[in-house]
């Protein structure tokens, strides 16, 4: 069957044999964007965190099926060199990867906070940010995601003036 | 400055080669770096300050850099980046010598065939402290090359140049190093010039920002588990979930003919299958009905009795003065660790590719060299037709120091004809792990008049760490007495107590265990710290004082000391509660780097809570102190992670849980809000920074509950027994 559904900022139509493929396999293999990970295939570690219409989602356990005519965003369409997402930025900033393997889960994560609380407290953090990293980066991405807070306010802030 | 007494630590000339037209202007492939044998050594003493050397191949040449045509130097890693930042390490030892920005250094993992493999392994917190002197000296041999062309090409005399971001000058006219390799056949080979003095290093000492930063923020497919290849299927192999379970037959008819199967493969050891996609064969995967036989019904209550003091052989590791007396009065305390999952977020995986008498392996790897070996051995093939092509690890941790299913991914790819991409399931990651063995401590100690310790004997047990494992076979072990591994961390660093003694009890469990970051250090200083503090208690002395009171005057004594006094102080440490916290003390010594750490810890909903560390620590000449920092600060989360949460069972035969969230691992919530880390210099070279944090966390944190509340937790994960 096919799937049809925006992929950072692009349409893209799949044509897939079972439709509850995981939309983590569609992203990673179809697609060929592999910053989204497999960590547990079982949305118990969140490395495969991505957006669907803004919304945090993990992708190893959310059938493909379900992203048909919805906007999904990965990390590869978070922002880039020219133009990083303020979570980027921060996690530059902070110099917050080891391994790096779960983090672009965990931007992902934070990105959708930051759309819903803009400046999160440490407890909205515990509550939300709820990945796994083994290399242990909490206590830096905490430092991080303060900081992205403050750039996505800026942001915001500059992007109204610019309109 | 670096040691240069030795003839044999000098980089040799006979082992240069210069070749080109590999694609960039000036290809330089410089030679070996001379063995220097890591074993013959104090034998046991050393393994617990272990700073094993750099070892390469020196049977070929190797190459280490290329100077591109934009004027970049690429360089070529024999260790592997697994988050532990060594790239970045490296990168500022290359930069410095060979006067180029950060910017123009590119660091990438060495494959196989270039030759550039470190025939042991990336681990043991080795890799910048092994590679300061010869990266270093072949950095600056390349930069007196370059020189010497330069000169040649510019007509001056060599004293007249000076060189600044890869650009070599002279009265007004320049050169870059790209133009001066050009076309170069027969280079002049110098001897090792000096090394710049390390005040002169602009990037060696400074908190340089790591070298993958933007690969990892911008999501690159560096890892393992990204690795394709063209016309690639997917591989999966059926794993037993019971304990000990060997192979008797497969029934395979079902899975054979199911959609997009190519093909079933059935090996003595296992059984694989090949399909065009991966869910393909997945599901073929579960179609395949083995059978299993010689599997138990362990529980986790036989695992313990089995890892009991008093089984298996025993070894005396140190010793000093008189053991006790059947009559001598002496306070003993037992403690315990469970068995214990690396958890890497990154699933082992592999894509190999078998065509013929050669073979390409990409994979996540902490062993290049063996994996290669194995995978030749395997197949028949020759060695230097198997090329391995490391990638990023999504977390190394030690597991990565196997890797049987690049043989297994070899094998399928031969029988296809294809290369074959395969990768372990989460559940198999947690059931097929290499664990952190479980341990069992006795620890017995005396007081004198003056209330220090007139005795003390630790005896511990563990399964094997770095026995029979492909780094150290068994014939080693059984030479040197004593598992390498699991007796980190087991020796008494109070060295000025009249008596001492440290046993080590080996037990083969019926699983695999093996490397876990930090080995034995982790159980065994919360095992002998955790006893320290109760004496200290009973001595009615500080817990700091009581232990500075007890080390020794070698220069290593005198390291830890100072970080010992240095926690304290940047912790203002204490012993009173307030506010409802405590803090704890602890101290070890690992791979000659001594570390100290205050915990901060309160109990919240009856949970053990950690509000801050403070950790002190002495790695020699720092490369990069951020770094090194980073290392501490994930260090502590994961020995929170490790001391107070994780555990694995054993039930009905099987390895549980198989999954994050029943494997319970430190998450954001659980991490100390404050990390303050404070680093000194006792000695002038770099060394050992990525496991030595490990050490002290487990009895910092039991040592601040026992304050809080006077209960002794004698057994990781740290549990309260009673409601606070």
């Amino acid at each position: 069957m096919e799937i049809s559904m925006t992929v950072n900022g692009m349409h893209k139509t799949v044509s897939i044999a079972d439709e509850n493929t995981p939309l983590l396999w569609v992203v990673r293999d179809t697609l060929g964007l592999k910053g989204t990970k497999f960590g547990c295939g079982k949305a118990a570690c969140g490395a495969c965190t991505l957006h669907v219409d803004g919304e945090a989602v993990r992708s190893c356990s959310y059938p493909v099926k379900f992203a048909e005519g919805k906007d999904v965003t990965t990390i590869e369409g978070l922002g880039d060199r020219e133009n990083p997402h303020p979570v980027q930025q921060a996690w530059i900033d902070e110099v917050v990867p080891q391994c790096g393997y779960c983090q672009p889960g965990f931007m992902m994560a934070t990105a959708a906070l930051l759309n819903k609380v803009s400046k999160p407290t440490d407890e909205d953090i515990d509550n939300n940010i709820i990945n796994v990293c083994r290399c242990g980066t909490y206590y830096r991405m905490r430092k991080a995601i303060h900081k992205a807070a403050e750039l996505h306010s800026k942001k915001e802030i500059y992007e109204s003036k610019e309109l | 400055m670096a040691d240069k007494g030795n003839d044999s630590k000098k980089t040799s000339r006979r082992k240069f080669l210069i070749k080109g037209g590999l694609g960039t202007v000036g290809v330089v492939a410089i030679g070996a770096y001379i063995f220097r044998n890591p074993i013959r050594r104090e034998l046991l003493g050393f393994a617990n300050s272990l700073e094993a050397p750099y070892t390469d191949n020196t049977d070929k040449p190797m190459m280490w850099f290329e100077v591109t045509k934009i004027n970049e130097i690429l360089l070529h890693s024999p260790k592997m980046e697994m988050g532990q930042g060594t790239f970045t390490g490296i990168a500022q030892m290359a930069a410095d010598e060979l006067s180029v920005s950060m910017d123009q250094i590119k660091v990438v993992h060495a494959a196989s065939s270039t030759g550039n493999v470190d025939s042991f392994a990336t681990g043991g917190s080795t890799s910048i402290s092994g590679l300061w002197e010869p990266l270093r000296e072949l950095a600056a041999m390349l930069r007196v090359m370059l020189i010497k062309e330069a000169a040649r090409k510019m007509n001056v005399g060599i004293d007249e140049l000076s060189v600044e971001n890869g650009i070599i000058s002279a009265k007004g006219k320049s050169l870059t190093y790209a133009l001066a390799a050009e076309g170069v056949e027969n280079w002049e080979i110098p001897d090792v010039p000096a090394l710049k003095d390390i005040k002169d290093y602009k990037f060696i000492g400074k908190p340089v920002p790591r070298v993958d930063l933007d690969a990892k923020v911008y999501g690159n497919p560096i890892f393992g588990m990204d690795a394709e290849m063209p016309g690639m299927l997917y591989g999966a192999v059926v794993r037993p979930s019971k304990i000990g379970s060997t192979f008797v037959s497969a029934d395979i008819s079902a899975a054979e003919h199911m959609p997009g199967v190519v093909k079933i493969i059935v090996e003595d050891d296992f059984v694989g299958v090949v399909a065009n996609s991966m869910m393909e064969a997945e599901h073929a995967k579960n179609a395949i009905n083995v059978t299993w036989g010689n599997y138990g019904d362990l529980d986790t209550a036989a695992i313990k009795n089995m890892m009991t003091v008093g089984n298996g052989n025993s070894t005396t590791i140190q010793k000093n003065g008189n053991a006790f007396g059947e009559d001598d009065d002496f306070e003993i305390l037992e403690f315990r660790s469970p068995i214990g999952a690396h958890a890497q977020i990154e699933p082992n995986g592999v894509v190999a590719s078998v065509d013929g008498d050669s073979a390409t392996i990409k994979i996540s790897t902490q062993v290049v060299s063996i994996t290669r070996k194995e995978v030749a051995k395997r197949l028949g093939l020759d060695t230097e037709k198997v090329n391995i092509v490391p990638t990023y690890l999504g977390g190394g941790f030690g597991r990565r120091l196997h890797t049987p299913h690049a043989v297994q991914a070899a094998v399928m790819s031969k029988a296809v004809g294809k290369p074959v991409k395969y990768f372990f399931s989460r559940k198999e990651e947690f059931q097929h792990d290499m664990f952190r063995p479980p341990t069992h401590h006795i620890i017995k100690g005396k007081l004198n008049s003056e209330g220090f310790l007139d005795t003390l004997e630790h005896e511990f047990v563990s399964g094997d760490v770095a026995t029979d494992s492909a780094l150290i076979p068994n014939f080693l072990t059984n030479f040197l007495g004593a598992d390498v591994g699991a007796i980190r961390g087991g020796f008494i660093q109070y060295t000025a107590i009249p008596n001492f003694r440290a046993v080590y009890w080996h037990v083969v469990l019926p699983f695999a265990t093996s490397w876990w970051r930090s080995l034995g250090l982790l159980a065994n200083t919360f095992a002998m710290e955790s006893f320290i503090d109760e004496m200290a208690i009973k001595a009615k002395k500080n817990a700091v004082e009581f232990r500075i009171g007890q080390i020794g005057e070698s220069p290593i004594d005198v390291r830890l000391k100072n970080v010992i006094k240095a926690a304290a102080k940047k912790a203002n440490y204490h012993e009173e509660v307030i506010n409802g916290r405590a803090m704890g003390f602890a101290a070890s010594i690992d791979a000659n780097t001594p570390c100290a750490q205050v915990a901060e810890v309160s109990i919240v909903d009856n949970e053990i809570v950690v509000h801050k560390v403070t950790v002190a620590m002495d790695p020699g000449l720092a490369v990069n102190p951020d770094q090194i920092r980073a290392q501490c600060e994930g260090c502590v989360i994961m020995g929170i992670s490790a001391v107070l949460y994780e555990e694995m069972f054993v039930e009905n035969g099987e390895l549980t849980p198989t999954i994050y969230g029943p494997y319970q691992m430190a998450l954001m919530k659980n991490a100390p809000k404050e990390i303050d880390v404070v680093l000194l210099q006792g000695k002038d070279t770099p060394g050992a920074v990525g496991e030595p944090p490990l050490g002290p966390i487990g009895a910092a944190i039991a040592n601040a509950v026992r304050r809080l509340t006077g209960e002794r937790l004698t057994e990781l994960p740290l549990k309260l027994s009673k409601t606070v």
